[in-house]
């Protein structure tokens, strides 16, 4: 048995934000290659299933390069590895996604958005494999977590390495492209589980209703977190304002496009609120404000240390979805030829409602594939 | 239950080995086989879909079992492929269908394997697998109309040039079936 380097999730985050150049071979089925891959600037792609290699990787041979790294990857782990050892015993040197899609589809980057005002931090989980953004903000050692991802550990453990408690957890809508991680952080710790009630109106457990205005404080210094009503993506959703510095999004405004208004099926109805959100409720904010969405669409909207965040005004200059001055146009936009939906996208709904509970496997492949969030 | 040629236990396998075990058996089996894969790995349906739509075989359906899942993958014989028929009596999908609106009287056998007609058949047809043909006869009856169908008219070509061997009279085969039937149908899943 020939050897093969494995690598990371981790180790590819690495070298998707640091743009180092990589050849990914993915062995996955046509179709679930065409859904979603993994991205990156200096990334290039092969797709050739695994089944069509059974009799051996000779027909490929003269399409995988010399001079790059090159990185097998299937959906779980065991296809790639089959594959990237029949490479190595043609003498290429291979490796292979540890854990595979499923694990990519998991991995969290934290990076460190900025300090706070009383000596905090505030941090941004990317979620690179489906482009989701989650949210830690420390003060005087306590925490809050906001649209969080089910993988909860990862939270809970970057608390304990900063020394801090999370007393405070919040999700600004109720997500429908991934299942929230927030209760079962808030029961794990004891915090508080904060919802935008007009999302939460079928939920099968107890939670503090978010309201315009609330105030959330962390710390003994009350560093604030202020709550804004902002419905369009769903009803209830709620945009925070961070030390009156920062603007947290939610689904409603991301950096490169705007939130879709038809997941819960009410495109028609909440279109007009989407409208008065973003044209009305953010005009009236400071363009200063750093905003931080809760996804990214393409990596693209990745800054270079891997975070993803944009002023307010600058926003308000360049994203095509705040720049269409007839309502009819904005309409039209957010209503019509809308991407398909994120997969199982009901079925996460009901998850996150309470009303059904997956097993660990069933809501791993619930949540495989794009967000697909934004309309562009 | 289905019948079935052969049995692959898979289940428990994770991704290749589902796939790379019924590569191995469908080269054991005859043109026209059919395999029943056990599996528990959800992918296994994407991946046996396309694989065999690569290699030719037929892909029949899956059954969700819940905890398992039971998939119907047929081996794939070249004188299917080809599209002549050799049994002059022929009639179209759209004549079958017309003969079954107009509640004339006739008797549609669907020659294909269990597994194939349990996925789907037009209601009211009797299920004859076309290796179980001589063997059955005595359940049809030489004076009925007789309407031969499968999935693309080779193996009712077949049935019907074996019927009218044994007397038959009035035979014809409906081509090209089921591969492009348009009319009502049931499934037994």
């Amino acid at each position: 048995m020939v050897s093969v380097k494995e690598i990371s999730a981790k180790d590819i985050a690495k070298k998707v934000i640091e743009k180092d150049p990589l050849f990914i071979l993915d062995v996955r089925n046509e179709s679930d290659f065409q859904d979603w891959k993994i991205e990156g600037e200096s990334i290039t792609h092969l797709n050739v299933p695994y089944f069509d290699l059974l009799d051996g990787v000779d027909g490929i041979l003269d399409k995988i390069p010399i001079d790059k790294e090159v990185l097998v990857v299937c959906a779980k782990e065991g296809s790639s590895l089959m594959v990237a050892e029949m490479l190595s015993s043609e003498g290429i040197d291979t490796a292979y996604l540890k854990g595979g899609m499923k694990t990519w589809s998991e991995h969290l980057e934290p990076v460190k958005i900025g300090d706070l005002s009383d000596g905090g931090e505030l941090y941004q989980f990317v979620r690179l494999g489906k482009g989701c953004l989650s949210y830690m903000a420390v003060s005087n050692r306590e925490a809050a977590v906001i649209d969080s991802i089910r993988t909860v550990e990862v939270y809970l453990d970057f608390a304990e390495k900063k020394g801090v408690k999370i007393t405070q957890v919040m999700d600004t809508h109720l997500h429908a492209d991934h299942i929230s991680g927030g209760r079962r952080i808030a029961e794990k710790t004891g915090a508080t589980y904060w919802l935008p009630p007009k999302d939460a109106e079928e939920v099968q457990f107890s939670y503090e209703p978010l309201k315009d205005g609330t105030s959330i404080n962390i710390g003994n210094t009350t560093l604030a977190i202020q709550s804004l009503y902002t419905p369009g993506h769903t009803i209830g959703s709620t945009s925070f304002v961070v030390d009156d510095r920062f603007l947290l999004t939610g689904d409603i405004l991301f950096v490169d496009s705007i939130g879709r208004p038809d997941l819960a099926g009410l495109a028609q109805d909440w279109v007009g609120d989407l409208r008065e959100t973003l044209y009305r409720r953010y005009k009236e904010l400071s363009g200063e404000l750093l905003v931080l969405p809760a996804h990214f669409m393409i990596m693209e909207e990745l800054n270079g240390d891997g975070s993803v965040s944009a002023k307010l005004e600058e926003l308000f200059a360049t994203n095509h979805g705040l720049n269409m001055e007839k309502e009819e146009e904005f309409r039209n936009l957010v209503t019509e030829n809308l991407p398909p939906q994120p997969n199982s996208y009901q079925e996460i709904r009901k998850t996150n409602m309470g009303k059904v509970s997956p097993d660990e496997e069933e809501q791993r492949e619930m949540e495989i594939g794009p967000n697909r969030c934004a309309v562009r | 239950m289905i019948n079935t040629d052969k049995i692959l236990d898979a289940k428990g396998l994770a991704c290749p080995m589902p796939i790379v075990k019924t590569k191995q058996i469908m080269n054991e089996l005859l043109p026209g086989e059919v395999l029943e894969v056990q599996a528990t790995d959800k992918g296994s349906t994407a991946d046996l879909k396309a694989w065999t739509e690569r290699v030719g075989h037929q892909y029949i359906g899956t059954i969700d079992e819940g905890n398992s899942l039971k998939h119907y993958v047929r081996k794939a014989s070249k004188s299917e492929e080809k599209k002549e028929t050799t049994y002059k009596d022929i009639v179209s999908n759209d004549e079958l269908l017309e003969q079954i609106q107009l509640n004339n009287k006739l008797v549609i056998v669907d020659v294909r394997e269990e597994a194939e007609y349990t996925f789907n058949h037009i209601p009211g047809t009797l299920s004859i697998p076309i290796g179980e043909l001589t063997n059955r006869l005595h359940e049809l009856n030489g004076e009925d109309n007789i309407f031969l169908v499968c999935r693309t008219g080779n193996r009712s070509d077949l049935a019907a040039q074996l019927l009218v061997e044994n007397g038959f009279k009035k035979v014809k085969n409906v081509v090209p079936g089921m591969s492009a039937w348009n009319g009502p149908m049931e499934s037994g899943v």
